[in-house]
């Protein structure tokens, strides 16, 4: 009797390590940490509660600010671009081009570099005078400039543009796949509509990909929040501190500055966007669960 | 309309026609843009690939009063040579960390998806629903307690204490891709199993897990390909002695006082991305298979 | 209504001739049917004569005016495709009036056409949903919404009953029919479907491998079949056919089979009766043995096995028939036809 009831009971000793990994490690360390940021722990976390003390601290720090506004301005920019050159080359890519799969893998070979590496080449490429602008002066442009890496205004467009580069393949991956998800008669139809091919692919195929869009969206969203690798090898959080991130903050403050209160009041307000974002999914789901019946 | 279920969808991209219109025999000035574009798109690409790698086949001299896009003319394999000895000692260990990083989450992914899919116990659907969520949470919000954990059960910086940031972090993706794999087995096999006697560990030994090669493998190379390119974990977990490759590469380039030997630096830099490029340009669908299969979520 | 004029049409894809040298001429205001097995080029004539294949060689007319090189939303024409490709992101309205507004046409003008299709496929109440609220049925009658707005000189189907049920495909075939009647638009029509074919077409045309193999009303290409291919595909049971001689007394003989045909030629041929002229009859001359009966409801099929030849036939009386007994029959000798041993074709 008691094997019968040990066997039965499988499944869940099976799904422990999960169950360890979700409530220790995610919840549990998101509720730690949140905590923390009510206390006024330093090097060594605390039991000195001060209330919402961090958090004005916080919002009262220029370099938390400025991190914010970087990031609003890098997610922005990152987002758009990635999503319209990523389709743009799914689109174009769908034409029945020649050489599709050399080109497919030319767009995503980026995607399988490391944040790191790809931050590093960029620093090399985009280096004044000896990164592209110093190239383009040599061949005759002299007064070309392409200084941005080293202006506090500018510096943000760089790891854009780094960034870009490595995440548009993955954009373009996932849009084809929606892309070949489609009924070719739906081309059809509308070429004999007389519907030119552009209005075809904004005002019919597009909306019919709002599922690969939404996936795409909360892929790219998340990754703009945990931003930090690219910005550490390109450019260090500078010039100054021009280029600096909401998540390098954090890791400064963590492990360099020893402000771990302060800190993660900082990671706790970086959640907030992320859980409202998922929040939609979230609903979505669980409505399809009960919907359905069987898969959630 | 298209629902994205949480199916096992993608079939590798096909090759086949999407818009079957015939091309007309005359070559359309759109055909001519498409062309264009794509071309130029491949350049964008292609750029820095290509100057990371004459960067490292030429002499600091070279590069200094050359042009970043000329060909090398005297093309050396000295940066090579100082480049591998620079981050040698990072990619043993980052072998020493994806070996073990890769093994375990699978192993832990299969019998995770396996239960939710065929034996879906009461509340792990929800404990699922965490877990998903988990994987969109930035690092930063888990990294301190984890760290403080470990320092207290003495296994901070080292090798145990970085595989099992790695299974912790890796279990989301890995279980939705064999939980999503399981999704598209037909249930009357796992049915047909119990009818045939079988209980929840034999089931997944004998069944389940020998019929998991095509997931296993686009799990193994997106995990692979994950921990190796991990900066931050590597950073703070790994300790001294066990630093991944790409942090000792950072450290290499962008701490260095003195002068900057870029020819190195890209070496270096090469010589990093080098594994996961390798297994990418390999693999080839089977990685797109894989970014399709995670990335199609409820 | 429009004509439609094929001439030398030849189209080859990757190296492989799917229609060689095709002439054909659709008269305005008839309801032709393409029909033949897959693969027989039927969908590829008609996407051709939409303008969604490039030709190889030969010129399309239609209305009287070249349209061998104009794109299909230029043509006059109107199109139902087999999985209906209606926009699923759009309501039934938009989907009908799409092509018309991004063509320009004033919105007055929309509604009224939109309207009247509506209320003649009777979709009023349903205007406002998308495609996935619609059933099998009613998605197929807005494809042919979509196609009927455009006020067309000739509106194409490409087997769009294919994805239906047998029941929902019955009805929806009688409603086709009474939509040409009521229209009377030219209509060109693909199926594989002969039973659709025999109902729907005012002429039809046998295809296959590329080239027609007969054209016709329905009766004279099921009466009077050009070939052994089109006497096999038309007409369910299929042709029952006997490979024997004719002699110079006009008598057709197989083994223990025979029949007197008294206009015949003598020499080789390949004898064709259907089965609803080959008549269970204990008078009749010849003698089999029935190895197989199928009841119909109302009508019986019997397969008889005479002298190795297996036959089938209708019964429509109420004669209890099983398997084993011998009976009697008799073959309609004014009905049969013959067919060239060699070439098939009819003598």
């Amino acid at each position: 009797m008691l094997a019968r009831r040990l066997v039965k009971l499988s499944p869940h000793v099976a799904l422990l390590p999960m169950a360890l990994t979700v409530l220790l490690a995610y919840v549990g360390g998101a509720l730690w940490t949140l905590r923390t940021s009510f206390t006024a722990a330093r090097t060594f976390p605390s039991d000195k509660f001060i209330g919402a003390a961090q958090y004005v601290r916080l919002f009262d720090n220029e370099r938390w600010l400025l991190s914010l506004h970087n990031l609003a301005v890098y997610g922005a920019l990152f987002i758009i671009a990635c999503m319209v050159l990523g389709f743009l080359l799914a689109v174009f890519i769908d034409q029945n081009v020649k050489g599709e799969g050399a080109l497919r893998t030319v767009f995503l070979y980026p995607y399988a570099m490391s944040f790191i590496a790809t931050g590093l080449v960029w620093q090399w490429l985009l280096a004044p005078g000896s990164g592209i602008e110093g190239a383009l002066r040599q061949m005759g442009f002299a007064g070309f400039s392409f200084d941005w890496i080293v202006h506090q205004d500018l510096v943000v467009y760089t790891v854009v543009i780094a960034t870009v580069w490595q995440a548009s393949g993955l954009v373009m991956a996932l849009m084809l796949a929606g892309l070949r998800g489609i009924d070719p008669e739906i081309y059809k139809a509308a070429r004999l509509d007389g519907i030119p091919a552009w209005r075809t692919y904004l005002q019919i195929v597009l909306p019919m990909l709002g599922p690969s869009v939404a996936t795409v969206f909360l892929l790219l969203t998340t990754a703009v929040v945990k931003l930090y690798d690219a910005v550490v090898a390109m450019t260090q959080g500078g010039p100054g501190i021009a280029s600096e991130v909401p998540a390098k903050f954090i890791m400064d403050h963590l492990f360099l500055r020893s402000n771990i209160g302060l800190a993660s009041a900082g990671a706790v307000t970086l959640l907030v966007p992320v859980l409202v974002l998922l929040a939609p999914y979230a609903y979505a789901r669980s409505r399809r669960a009960r919907a359905g019946g069987a898969h959630a | 309309m298209s629902h994205h279920s949480l199916q096992a969808v993608a079939p590798p991209l096909p090759m086949t026609n999407a818009a079957p219109l015939k091309r007309r025999r005359r070559v359309t000035p759109a055909r001519i843009g498409v062309y264009a574009f794509l071309f130029s798109a491949a350049l964008f690409f292609l750029l820095p690939l290509y100057v990371m790698i004459i960067t490292s086949f030429k002499p600091m001299l070279e590069i200094r009063s050359g042009n970043v896009f000329a060909l090398p003319a005297m093309a050396t394999l000295d940066p090579w040579r100082q480049a591998w000895g620079a981050v040698s000692q990072g990619f043993w260990n980052s072998v020493a960390i994806a070996v073990p990083s890769t093994v375990i989450p699978i192993l832990l992914g299969a019998i995770n998806g396996y239960a939710l899919s065929f034996w879906r116990p009461r509340g792990a659907n929800v404990l699922f629903g965490v877990l998903l969520a988990g994987a969109f949470i930035p690092v930063q919000v888990m990294i301190y307690p984890l760290v403080w954990m470990m320092a207290r059960a003495g296994v901070f910086g080292s090798l145990p204490a970085i595989v099992l940031v790695h299974v912790i972090f890796g279990m989301p993706l890995m279980t939705l891709l064999f939980r999503n794999y399981y999704a598209s087995v037909p249930h009357e096999l796992f049915q047909a199993a119990r009818i045939d006697g079988g209980g929840f560990w034999r089931i997944f030994l004998q069944v389940m897990l020998p019929m998991s090669l095509p997931i296993v493998v686009v799990a193994a190379i997106m995990q692979v390909t994950g921990v190796w390119n991990d900066y931050i974990l590597g950073l703070v977990f790994a300790g001294r002695e066990n630093l991944p490759m790409t942090v000792q590469l950072n450290n290499v380039i962008n701490t260095t006082t003195g002068t900057r030997l870029y020819n190195v630096n890209m070496a270096a830099t090469i010589l990093t991305a080098a594994v996961p490029l390798a297994i990418y340009f390999i693999s080839g669908r089977w990685f797109v298979r894989g970014i399709a299969a995670g990335a199609v979520k409820g | 209504m429009s004509n439609v004029t094929l001439r030398n049409l030849c189209i080859t894809r990757s190296g492989n001739p799917i229609l060689r040298d095709l002439d054909l001429q659709i008269e305005p205001g008839e309801f032709l049917v393409l029909l033949g097995p897959s693969g027989c080029g039927k969908s590829t004539l008609l996407h051709s004569i939409a303008g969604l294949i490039d030709i190889s060689s030969g010129t399309i007319e239609i209305g009287g005016r070249d349209m061998s090189d104009a794109d299909p939303s230029e043509r006059g024409i109107g199109m139902v495709f087999q999985s209906y490709a209606l926009y699923p992101t759009m309501s039934v309205e938009k989907n009908m009036s799409f092509g018309l507004k991004i063509a320009g046409t004033p919105k007055a003008e929309v509604q009224r056409r939109v309207r009247r299709t509506a209320q003649m496929l009777q979709l009023d109440a349903l205007l406002e949903r998308k495609p996935s609220q619609l059933s099998g049925g009613q998605r197929q009658r807005v494809a042919i919404g979509r196609a009927l707005v455009r006020e067309a000189g000739v509106y194409l189907f490409d087997e769009p009953l294919s994805n239906l049920d047998a029941k929902l495909r019955a009805e929806l075939r009688r409603e086709l029919k009474m939509l040409h009647h009521t229209l009377g638009s030219t209509m060109v029509y693909v199926t594989h479907d002969q039973a659709e074919a025999m109902t729907l077409a005012t002429r039809i045309v046998v295809m296959q491998a590329g080239r027609i193999q007969q054209i016709g009303t329905p009766a004279e290409v099921y009466d009077r079949p050009a070939n052994r291919f089109v006497a096999g595909f038309l007409g369910s049971p299929s042709m029952n056919f006997i490979d024997g001689s004719i002699d110079a007394s006009g008598r057709f003989s197989a083994g223990v089979l025979d029949l007197h045909l008294p206009h015949a030629a003598p020499g080789g041929v390949t004898l064709a009766a259907r089965p609803e002229h080959i008549h269970i009859d204990d008078n009749g001359p010849l003698n089999g043995t029935v190895t197989l009966v199928e009841p119909m409801g109302n009508h019986q099929v019997v397969w008889i096995d005479c002298g190795g030849h297996s036959l089938s036939a209708i019964e429509h009386g109420a004669r209890v028939l099983a398997g084993g007994q011998a009976v009697r029959f008799a073959i309609d000798a004014g009905r049969v036809s013959l067919f060239d041993q060699d070439s098939g074709e009819r003598v």
